[in-house]
């Protein structure tokens, strides 16, 4: 069965119930009635600054956090607690810190093999190490790796790791979150363009989550913007560079450095103004009221909807 | 990338993100990477540095001397301890409060006349009985109550705090609170009023081991396991609370793998360390309680020895002999520094957060 759309979220909510005195609790809404779809072997890049609930997106998605509410259909197929156990095996995730996502106790094989381990996807020792040596070729490490202890490893080197145990399962689907926001430029441009060229490899579909816009940009087919657990604006991604239409995402491109300098003198720069609010205390209406230079009375009542402007250009903004 | 898809190709947007601008590593560059350290396991570089830490080593040794002493010394020393002196099958009443490395008259009558009497290394005590066979039967007891209490607050503490701290929400918050309550009680007086009251509920019971070991002995290894482990049990919550933080915990629930599967490979393997250290503190303690609870004569049972007791009674006598206090007192002394700077000297190898 091939549905149009490998993944599609309905309305997705993740509150995380905080406490705000003895017996009070608070719901702090990390995300917030969200909705967007990925197609077969595409990339959805998701950025957003931080805080605004991105890897909470992603986490809900593979349901390490029981969603409060809304639908997620993968391949057609609801996604919950008794149907997640067979999709563990479709969707994966590569986590956005390289130190604390692989157990120090844990040599390199037994990180990569665990999957294997836990789907028994081998019959022997014999053809559990192929699998795991293969694996460990593509995405560029070191057989003789094997053995070693991932503390013995860099950041990059890490993340391969990550990357290797997340394609154990040949998933159709990976969630990565932010996983190059913790290495260093050089080392970054080495694992998107890995990213890439398992994608062509693979036909595997990604939520790339980064808050840098650029690095999004360059690896995705589309691009959804998040601001304080709410999408503002959805678009492929060159439309979105050039012709942004939510005021959030013209100070965020605004904000992109331009190596040419006469370009950039010539730019304006949108600044937002202020701090982003609370996530427990969002504004009622647009969430980017406090800090939007188009605000009316409009926005400070109730909250725009996603509106398709044509062209799949969706975005959520009175003034759009 | 994508064309096959369908998608537009992009062209490469940003200079940082363009691998052409990279030169690939040489083959000498790449030889370097090849001579990475060997492997070493956690156990092993913990190991190592353990055993460059002096003070542990010292206490290692000293531990070794101790166990060996307690375990070879009842084989070859011909005294019992609850027997008064007997030379040459006569018991030998005169052989009181002797200092260490004498005899007495009867004692060197017989040798003179050509027989062999073993030496009494530490003196006698008051009743005629070899002290330093006493000693060691005193640091037998104790020392199995420091393992045995340790051990059982190290299970208790290890099954309740793991339930607490990966279950967590409302369980565990009932779980903690009864751990507060218990750790609010004022230990020694608790300690006091359930041996007096375990020994009598005990006293009844004589069933094999229970008598050998003296209903004391059980009633202090109860006390021990009823009012330690709460210690034991919040460490071991708060360990795996952090450690349930860790994105690799997350990686394993993505995977699909089962919660027993999570707390034996990923959980315990990294808090153990810490349990076992944790766990090395806690036996002085124990002895030091036992000693206390001896000393106080709530202790083990009469002709039993345990350092504490021995250190009581030597203090009848302690103006005219006062080597009888001395040897106990020495000798826990040992004990508790070695447990402590061992413990100390494993910390410092294992736990992570202290390396360098
Ligand atoms: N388990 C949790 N319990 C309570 N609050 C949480 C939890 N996880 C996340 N949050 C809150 O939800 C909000 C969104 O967090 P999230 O980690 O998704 O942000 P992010 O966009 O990934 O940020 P970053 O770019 O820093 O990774 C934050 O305010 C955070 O404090
Ligand atoms: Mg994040």
């Amino acid at each position: 069965m091939k549905t149009k759309n490998l993944l599609e979220v309905k309305n997705l909510k993740q509150y995380f119930p905080i406490k705000t005195g003895l017996f009070k609790t608070k719901p702090l809404k990390a995300v917030d009635d969200v909705s967007f779809t990925v197609g077969h072997g595409e990339t959805l890049g998701l950025v957003g600054e931080s805080g605004c609930g991105k890897t909470t997106v992603g986490r809900s998605l593979l349901h390490l956090y029981e969603p409060t509410g809304g639908e997620i259909l993968f391949n057609g197929c609801k996604v919950t607690k008794k149907t997640i156990g067979s999709l563990r095996r479709e969707m994966q995730m590569v986590f956005q810190d390289p130190y604390s996502s692989l157990n120090p106790r844990m040599t390199v094989e037994d990180i990569i093999g665990e999957p294997f381990d836990v789907h028994k996807l081998y019959s022997g020792r014999k053809e559990r190490r192929e699998k795991i040596l293969s694996l460990m070729e593509l995405v560029g490490l070191n057989a003789e790796h094997a053995t070693r202890y991932a503390h013995e490893f860099s950041g990059g080197q890490r993340q391969r790791i990550g990357i290797a145990r997340a394609l154990a399962v040949n998933p159709k689907f990976i969630v990565c979150d932010e996983p190059v926001s913790a290495l260093d430029v050089s080392i970054q441009a080495q694992i998107i363009n890995m990213f890439e060229d398992l994608q062509a490899k693979l036909g595997v579909a990604y939520l790339f989550i980064a808050h840098d816009l650029l690095v999004v940009h360059h690896i995705s087919n589309r691009i959804a913007v998040m601001y304080l657990g709410k999408i503002v604006e959805i678009s492929d991604s060159d439309a979105l560079k050039t012709n942004p239409m939510h005021p959030y995402t013209q100070s965020l491109l605004s904000a992109i450095p331009i190596p040419d300098p006469k370009t950039a003198r010539s730019r304006r720069r949108i600044v937002p103004e202020g701090d982003v609010p609370s996530p427990l205390n969002v504004p009622e209406g647009c969430a980017f009221q406090t800090r939007c230079r188009r605000v009316s009375q409009k926005c400070t009542q109730s909250c725009p909807p996603l509106c398709d402007k044509g062209n799949g250009h969706l975005v959520a903004c009175w003034h759009a | 990338m994508n064309n096959n898809n369908g998608f537009p190709k992009k062209h490469p947007l940003s200079v940082q993100l363009d691998l052409t601008k990279f030169e690939p590593l040489t083959e000498d560059e790449k030889r370097q990477q090849d001579i990475m350290s060997t492997p070493t396991t956690f156990f092993k570089d913990g190991m190592r540095k353990l055993f460059k830490n002096p003070l542990a080593v010292i206490s290692i040794i000293i531990l070794l001397l101790i166990a060996v002493t307690i375990i070879v010394a009842p084989v070859i020393v011909p005294y019992k301890y609850s027997e008064i002196i007997s030379v040459n099958g006569v018991r030998d009443k005169t052989a009181k409060n002797l200092a260490p490395f004498t005899y007495s008259e009867k004692e060197q009558a017989y040798r003179e006349a050509g027989g062999k009497v073993f030496p009494h290394i530490f003196g006698t005590d008051a009743m005629s009985r070899d002290y330093f066979i006493r000693v060691v039967y005193g640091t037998r007891v104790s020392l199995l109550v420091g393992l045995v209490a340790s051990a059982l607050v190290l299970v208790i503490g290890l099954i309740y705090g793991s339930i607490a701290g990966y279950v967590g929400g409302k369980t565990d918050l009932i779980m903690m609170r009864i751990v507060d309550i218990i750790y609010s009680l004022p230990d020694m007086l608790i300690i006091i009023l359930l041996s007096v009251v375990l020994d009598q509920v005990l006293g009844g019971l004589s069933i094999g081991i229970l008598s050998k070991l003296g209903t004391n002995l059980i009633s202090i290894f109860i006390v021990f396991g009823l009012l330690y482990w709460v210690g034991e049990a919040r460490l071991v919550r708060g360990q795996i609370l952090t450690i349930k933080k860790n994105e690799y915990v997350l990686a394993a629930r993505a995977i699909g793998a089962k919660p027993g599967r999570i707390i034996r490979k990923h959980i315990l393997p990294n808090c153990i360390s810490v349990i076992i250290i944790s766990t090395a503190l806690q036996i002085p303690s124990a002895i030091f309680t036992e000693s206390f609870l001896s000393f106080v004569g709530l202790g083990v049972q009469a002709p039993m020895p345990s350092l504490g007791s021995l250190a009581n009674a030597a203090r009848e006598g302690l103006q005219s002999f006062p080597f009888k206090l001395v040897f106990p007192a020495l000798i826990i002394c040992l004990i508790v520094l070695s447990f402590n700077l061992l413990g100390d000297g494993l910390r410092d190898a294992f736990d992570p957060k202290l390396r360098k």
